[in-house]
């Protein structure tokens, strides 16, 4: 049986009398790429939010890379790595100033960040622009080199929210070379996206629907079940339900 | 002879002193009654496009006509007959629904009642909301808002950008039934988005690219003019196709489509479906389905990409 790394328990997020994540229950392995889905305000973002140790649950029980989602939220980003398209780098830092500070706040050393920067900016082919502000670079590249920040301190899970937003379709495939990549090297990945046929590149997806887990399994098994072409008609037929809007 | 709604003539814009080229050299016209698509994704320049036709920024270079008024000469015109919808909801979010309807009614002297039939459709469907503030809006109902909005002067010409980023595929399939439906009222629009699979709900699309226009077209044409056979192909573990067949001398492309994997030769065969079996199961790949299908929009925009560089 492969290691777990997040374990989820009847998770449930209260606001007032409103189950922003109502008792939710998974299990996501070593190495896997999730795939978490639902429509806006279906409660993707709180229950992220939790475990990635930055918000506190209202009952149920999660573990997040081995720790508990309320005693140990510092354990937990600690060993985490998290980007999103809306916040990831510092513009007014160059592209090795933002590699040495976001390895140093997750505590690599001086020498390690050293080697390995030099590494991964040549992976990147990036080495013109290693002295160049983040803010003068293509978007495309900000999102490889946001990603490639996130797991420099090789963290047991990368969460990705909507991490290819608003990119070109080649630097889409690109991006989900690297998130191969990452979770070839045992790095599980937790992602959210609004690109369906994204989905179908995660080894397992969730839906949620109005808080809960409504569906979860691999893309073709849901396809089956659903009965659609594509995970398109997957994700319709289950929003389609949905009795709540939001962001 | 058709008329034309807006068009574009050689317009350039840039930022930073001209450092940054933000649409560069770009001729279109929008025929009236017309659903027109720009699509392309963050960095293309549809803002910019959509900033020059509202005339809230001067291009460097070019001319351009809105409703059959000069861009520059005759702002003031153009602003009664064009309904904008930024991509950053732009409402008052300390207003209700009904004041910031109210409010832009005024601005343009008229009324929510005079334009009613226009809008009904839509302010259904938040109506029950009416007293709620924007703020405390879902993006779902902003959307719904600020659509109605843009359409309570009755404009000639509605320009929407990327009004469906970020929104989940439910609501932006609403979002383009309601398009639709005003679009059989005779109102030419001119949308903007970054997903590819939106493109042949219109009926003529710009597929644009670093500012610059790559091809200009009704979605089935672009397809059409896909010059090479397309391949699906799947196996087992797909990454590991993915890789293996990048090697291939014989291979001008592979990338992930969905569950597939999209493939061009170099040269076209005529069993090009066995060919990419049996190599696929000489590498010892398992379960290989290939298949000969007809490019998407998104095949397109990506050769197109290939192609300038």
């Amino acid at each position: 049986m492969a290691e777990k790394v997040i374990i989820c328990k009847d998770l449930t997020k209260q606001f007032g009398d409103f189950y922003a994540v109502n008792q939710i229950s998974f299990e996501v392995a070593k190495g896997e790429i999730f795939g978490f889905l639902g429509a806006n305000g279906a409660g993707k973002t709180t229950a992220m939010r939790i475990l990635c140790g930055l918000s506190y649950p209202t009952s149920g029980e999660a573990i997040v890379a081995g720790f508990d989602v309320y005693r140990q939220q510092e354990d937990i980003k600690r060993h985490i790595g998290y980007m999103s398209q809306k916040f990831s780098l510092y513009e007014n830092l160059t592209v090795l100033e933002n590699i040495e500070f976001f390895g140093g706040v997750y505590g690599v050393s001086r020498k390690e960040i050293k080697e390995r920067s030099d590494l991964l900016v040549k992976d990147l082919g990036l080495e013109r622009e290693a002295k160049k502000l983040v803010s003068d670079l293509p978007l495309g590249w900000k999102q490889k080199l946001a990603f490639s920040t996130a797991i420099f301190h090789r963290p047991k899970i990368v969460f990705l929210d909507e991490p290819t937003g608003g990119v070109d379709p080649l630097t889409r495939r690109q991006f989900w070379d690297m998130i191969y990549e990452a979770a070839s090297s045992g790095i599980t990945v937790f992602v959210t996206t609004h690109y369906m046929d994204e989905a179908e590149y995660c080894d397992r997806v969730s839906v949620m629907v109005d808080g809960r887990v409504e569906a979860l399994d691999t893309p073709n098994k849901l396809k089956e079940t659903y009965g659609a072409d594509d995970m398109d008609g997957v994700f319709y037929r289950l929003a389609m339900g949905a009795k709540r809007t939001g962001d | 002879m058709e008329k034309i709604a807006v068009s574009l003539n050689h317009i350039t814009k840039t930022y930073d002193k001209g450092k940054v080229l933000a649409v560069d050299d770009v001729s279109l016209q929008v025929k009236q009654g017309e659903l027109f698509g720009l699509i392309g994704p963050d960095g293309a320049g549809k803002t910019s496009i959509f900033r020059i036709l509202t005339t809230l920024l001067l291009a460097n270079g070019g001319t351009a006509n809105v409703a059959g008024y000069d861009l520059v000469k005759d702002f003031r015109e153009i602003r009664n007959r064009v309904g904008y919808m930024p991509g950053k909801f732009s409402l008052y979010q300390d207003l209700t629904i009904q004041e910031n309807l109210d409010f832009f009614a005024n601005v343009f002297g008229t009324s929510m009642a005079q334009n009613y039939e226009l809008i009904q459709d839509i302010y259904d469907q938040i109506k029950p909301f009416k007293d709620r503030r924007a703020g405390k809006l879902s993006g779902g109902m902003k959307q719904k808002l600020a659509l109605c909005c843009a359409l309570i002067h009755k404009p000639e010409v509605l320009l929407l950008d990327e009004p469906t980023t970020g929104v989940d595929v439910v609501s932006r399939k609403e979002f383009w039934d309601m398009l639709k439906r005003l679009k059989q009222q005779g109102i030419t629009i001119l949308v903007s988005t970054p997903y590819m699979d939106e493109a042949k709900l219109c009926e003529r699309i710009a597929l644009m690219q670093q500012g610059r226009l790559m091809s200009v077209n009704t979605p089935d044409n672009i397809v059409k003019d896909f010059p090479a056979k397309l391949y699906a192909v799947k196996s087992k573990n797909v990454y590991a196709l993915l890789i293996d067949l990048r090697q291939l001398a014989e291979v001008q492309s592979c990338y992930a489509f969905g569950e597939f994997l999209h493939v061009t030769l170099k040269s076209d065969k005529v069993d090009g479906e066995d060919w990419l079996r049996h190599v696929a199961e000489r590498k010892g790949h398992e379960q290989v389905l290939v298949k000969l299908i007809e490019p998407s929009i998104e095949d397109s925009f990506i050769r197109l990409m290939n192609e300038e560089e």
